[in-house]
């Protein structure tokens, strides 16, 4: 897993509440038995005309946007279901950062997985971010998660606050399987005290 | 000498699978039963076999085909390749895993979720989880139940554990008696209507109050199921002599000795009083009307006669423009009735009502009746038993009669992955749980209700209240 530390990017708006996963990676494109090339159809039916051509008014097609790393959100971002291909979709177009105010709980351990940080500030910070971006699309964010800090121009840092296993896992990109495999002598011996195999 | 601190079901379960606690860490938390399927596993056996990994415990491991199976025809060929090469992998990697699997022409397969307490897998007290996200349906039998990612499936497989922090735990209290026409699902509509479907993030559900006990295992199941829509993932109900009652004699259920020892052990999960929840709310259902959505996501629901919601009488402002772009999206006008808004599709399935008592309920209403010639009937038994029940009861032959399509089992329309969806711009009134643009067909548009009201909608051609069908 990618180590996740400190960067900076530009952002893509979508202040849209309860974006639910279905519209992060509709359900026809599920149909994969590998992680590859899910990003094509981010957002695909929010992003593409019915003939496959981009809609110019999606801010993802945006010029101004084009190749920004994190993605503003709003309120509840990944409701629904438990597809990881949400995540990967989201890898794969290029984002790192998704900022909300909440997230769906399955959405937020799936992307801290395929190291994406899923980034709650409070509401304040959320409309104070959006209102700055609103005046300078072309606005640059810095994130740091040592120091779980926003980075806004102009403006004082945003924390935001993350299980701390999580940042862990994340800041040294370790996956959570070797984790679990340092407990098997436990494992083991609950299964035996409690009569499971 | 203290007595000891009184708990919640939930703590009962999640506590006797602690396998392991560092400080500050998530627990490693024991699975009892992993169920998987085709759509979100085959990156996870991937995952497995680039370690170098095995399947820890395949006994504890069911694997089935539901997602993108054709429900038509099944002595039909499969034409779709990616459907086709999904199915086979997931064949494949249970023959690799050494996993039960009930595949296509198995006389046990049908959706996950119906599965696994129909043979008997699920049981009170378990922690059970799937890469799905309404694995919440299980907790109606007093089991933790919660849905995974691949990865979490990978980690299953691996170690059959998971790295878990533990949620708060919610009590939907329901009290009351319910009126005629009004069915488990519009018990779950109106709490998420009232909730939202970020009410329950962070949290786990715990349903209680007498109107709980008065449901049938079926019922409590589709209750559960839509937990997740209000954002928790996991509804636990208690156990008790409906849900022994039904488990018992089942295929993989305990028997003899057995038996006793587990119902013994089931009866001690129920929460102890003066148990203390995290947060609470009262659902009182004695007044609820049948419940139906008109939105693009589960709590966007209203009682079946009431207006649609105007956007001007909601005062927050991200609210306002979501109910905005809902209603864009739906293509309905503010203030204006749903009753009567004609529909194209009647979609009769899936985890949340596709179990024999949920087809008991359509068939009552299309007995004797035929459903509009403009719309097309789909009826998807929940699974292939539940499609032999039904047939040996005659309920084939009622929707067949009244001109429904009675097909075989699956998701089906309810994700739209194999085919059976709507075409853009369509209307459908459907059992299913998600409402979500797009969700049952790209361009399409549903309206989440109940087998009565969608059943009584199929007659009419139009949303209709069951209540005034004559």
């Amino acid at each position: 897993m990618e180590k996740f530390t400190r960067f900076s990017s530009r952002v893509v708006p979508l202040l849209v509440d309860n974006i639910d996963t279905d519209q992060i990676i509709p359900a026809r494109f599920l149909k994969v038995t590998d992680k590859q090339g899910l990003g094509d159809n981010l957002f695909a039916d929010w992003r593409f005309n019915a003939d496959g051509t981009p809609r110019p008014d999606f801010v993802l097609n945006m010029p101004a946007h084009r190749g920004a790393q994190i993605l503003l959100a709003g309120d509840n971002f990944g409701c629904g279901s438990s597809r990881e291909h949400a995540p990967w979709a989201l890898a794969g177009f290029g984002f790192r950062v998704v900022i909300s105010t909440s997230f769906a709980d399955i959405f937020s351990n799936n992307a801290m997985k395929n190291s994406i940080l899923p980034l709650a500030l409070a509401a304040g910070d959320h409309a104070r971010l959006a209102a700055l971006l609103g005046a300078d699309p072309r606005t640059e964010l810095t994130v740091d998660l040592p120091s779980q800090a926003l980075l806004v121009p102009g403006g004082a840092a945003m924390r935001f606050p993350i299980d701390g296993f999580a940042k862990t896992c994340l800041l040294n990109g370790v996956d959570e399987l070797g984790y679990l495999f340092r407990f098997t002598e436990e494992i083991e011996a609950f299964e035996r005290t409690t009569s499971r195999s | 000498m203290n007595a000891p601190k009184p708990k919640t079901l939930f703590e009962k379960v999640w506590e006797s699978h602690v396998v392991h606690q560092e400080p500050e860490a998530p627990a490693v938390l024991y699975i009892d039963l992993h169920l998987v399927h085709e759509v979100t596993s085959p990156q996870a056996f991937a995952g497995l076999r680039s370690r170098g990994l095995t399947v820890r415990r395949p006994g504890r491991t069911v694997a089935t085909v539901d997602h993108s199976i054709p429900t038509g025809d099944p002595s039909l060929p499969l034409t779709d390749p990616l459907a086709s090469k999904q199915i086979a992998q997931m064949e494949e990697n249970a023959r690799w895993g050494g996993i039960r699997f009930f595949g296509m022409s198995s006389a046990g397969r049908g959706i996950v979720h119906v599965i696994g307490p129909e043979l008997g897998l699920t049981h009170p007290g378990m922690t059970v989880v799937c890469g799905d996200s309404h694995t919440s349906t299980h907790g109606a039998f007093g089991a933790l139940a919660f849905g995974i990612g691949t990865s979490e499936v990978e980690h299953v497989l691996a170690t059959q554990c998971l790295l878990q922090r533990r949620p708060g735990v919610f009590e939907i209290r329901i009290e009351g008696k319910r009126g005629p026409g009004v069915t488990a699902k519009d018990i779950v509509l109106a709490l998420l209507a009232r909730i939202g479907v970020g009410g329950g993030t962070g949290h786990v559900f715990e349903y209680t109050g007498p109107a709980v006990g008065a449901l049938s295992m079926e019922e409590r199941m589709t209750i559960c199921n839509m937990s997740i829509e209000g954002g928790a993932r996991a509804g636990m109900m208690a156990p008790d002599d409906t849900t022994f009652e039904y488990i018992a004699g089942r295929e993989f259920s305990p028997r003899g000795e057995e038996w006793d020892r587990a119902v013994a052990g089931w009866r001690a999960l129920p929460t102890d009083d003066g148990a203390v929840f995290d947060r609470s709310l009262t659902l009182d259902i004695s007044d609820l009307s049948p419940m139906i959505t008109f939105g693009t996501n589960p709590g966007m629901g209203l009682a079946v006669g009431g207006p649609v919601p105007r956007p001007e009488d909601v005062k927050d402002p991200s609210q306002r423009s979501a109910l905005r772009k809902a209603l864009e999206y739906m293509n309905l006008t503010p203030g204006e009735p749903l009753l009567g808004r004609p529909v194209n599709v009647v979609f009769i399935g899936s985890c949340t009502n596709g179990r024999l008592s949920d087809l008991r309920l359509a068939a009552s209403v299309l007995r004797g009746r035929k459903v509009d010639p403009a719309v097309r009937v789909l009826v998807v038994p929940g699974s292939q038993a539940v499609k032999r029940q039904a047939e040996a009861e005659g309920l084939d032959r009622v929707f067949t009669s009244a001109g429904a399509e009675w097909r075989e089992a699956g998701c089906s329309m309810c994700i739209a992955m194999n085919g059976d969806q709507l075409s853009p711009g369509q209307y459908a009134v459907s059992t299913s749980n998600r409402n979500f643009e797009g969700r049952q067909g790209k361009g399409g548009r549903t309206f989440l209700a109940s087998p009565l009201t969608a059943a009584a909608s199929a007659v009419t051609g139009k949303i209709t209240d069951v209540r005034t069908l004559s």
